[in-house]
Order: C-alpha cells, then structure tokens, then sequence
C-alpha cells in the first residue's frame, strides 16, 4: 500500500480555504458537497439516491441503530451515522421500526445503513473534487 | 409500509448503489455511465447467480 501522500492534479493551483467544508456538508447533507463544488448533476444524483435509499428503508419498517451493545450494532450505528443529518432527524423523531421482526424489515435495516455508507463515499468524493485529485 | 420482493429489494438497492458508485468512482460522465450500468448489472446479476445456486443446493 502506498504511503506517498496525495498531491493535487499537476498543473492545477493548490486549492484555497477550508478544503474539508465539502466533505463535512456533504457528510450532514447528501449532495451538498458536490453542489458546493459547482457539481450540480452529480450533486443532485447522489441526494436522490441517498436520500431515496434511507427512506425506502423506513418505509421497509428498518430499524435505526441508536445504541451500540455489541460490536454488530456499533458497525450499524457506524453506517447509521453516515447519513449525517438524515440519522439526527431520524432519531430525535423516533423514525425507524422496532428489532427486526420481518424479512423485509432486515432489508430496510440494509438500506438505512448502506445509504450512510455511500454518503460517505460520496462526501470523500466531493472532498477529492475540492483539493483537486479529482475533476 | 412497503413490502416489496426480494428481487425488486435488490433491484431498488442496486439502482441507487450504482449512481453512487458511478459518479464517484469514475472522473467522466461517459465513463460514469458505463461504470454505474456495469455495477447495476453485477448486483442484479450476482442475485439471479446466487439465487440459482441456492436453489440447486437446497434441492
């Protein structure tokens, strides 16, 4: 595994400011990190499908971690958190079924945490947008 | 509440899953595109072939 850190692409200026104000919006918000960077399509997809994806999962009846008792509910929780303020507001309104008592529920379960997990990738990318190791 | 199949589940998640991936893993739109079709196809695809041998081996 390479240790060399990563630089911005050659040719491009270094970029100025709070580099990691993408990554954290887009983190809170899906999307916004790449709306902030002036990427509005990609932006607007990746809200979509996150957003889409957590929502399907409530609507599956998928349970929102909210303690971590054991090491599998921390990973949940872990994922949970990836949607940022998607797991806030879900929490402080108590969405979210009861322990998986359902086939389809434990898919809903899936969605809710995949859905964080892809924000973070997206919200990764967004940051890599901004110091310009990507375009 | 939704109760949807097991492989409109998969379709749904492999949709979303792949305009993620698509758009972040790859630098063009092009090449988003065809990245994100060819990660839809491996999700659904993976299911049907897994599905398939499940089936086979539960027999």
């Amino acid at each position: 595994m390479s240790t060399t850190p990563a630089k911005p692409v050659q040719g491009k200026p270094a970029p100025k400011g709070f580099v990691y104000f993408p990554l954290i919006a887009g983190w809170l918000v899906p999307g916004a990190g790449h709306f902030l960077v002036g990427k509005w399509v990609r932006g607007a997809l990746i809200a979509v499908a996150i957003i889409a994806m957590f929502f399907l999962g409530l609507a599956m009846q998928g349970k929102i971690y909210t303690s971590a008792e054991d090491i599998l509910g921390l990973l949940g929780m872990v994922g949970d958190l990836g949607s940022g303020l998607l797991y806030f507001i879900g929490r402080a309104a108590g969405w979210g079924g009861v322990p998986v008592q359902t086939t389809v529920a434990d898919y809903g379960k899936v969605f809710i945490v995949v859905a964080g997990l892809l924000n973070i990738i997206a919200a990764v990318d967004a940051h890599n947008l901004r110091t310009g190791r990507k375009s | 509440m939704l109760h949807p199949s097991h492989f409109a589940a998969v379709l749904l998640f492999a949709l979303c899953a792949s305009t993620v991936f698509g758009i972040t893993m790859r630098d063009t739109p092009p090449r988003m595109v065809r990245y994100g079709a060819y990660c839809f196809a491996l999700f659904v695809g993976s299911a049907i072939v897994l599905s398939w041998v499940m089936y086979l081996i539960a027999r």
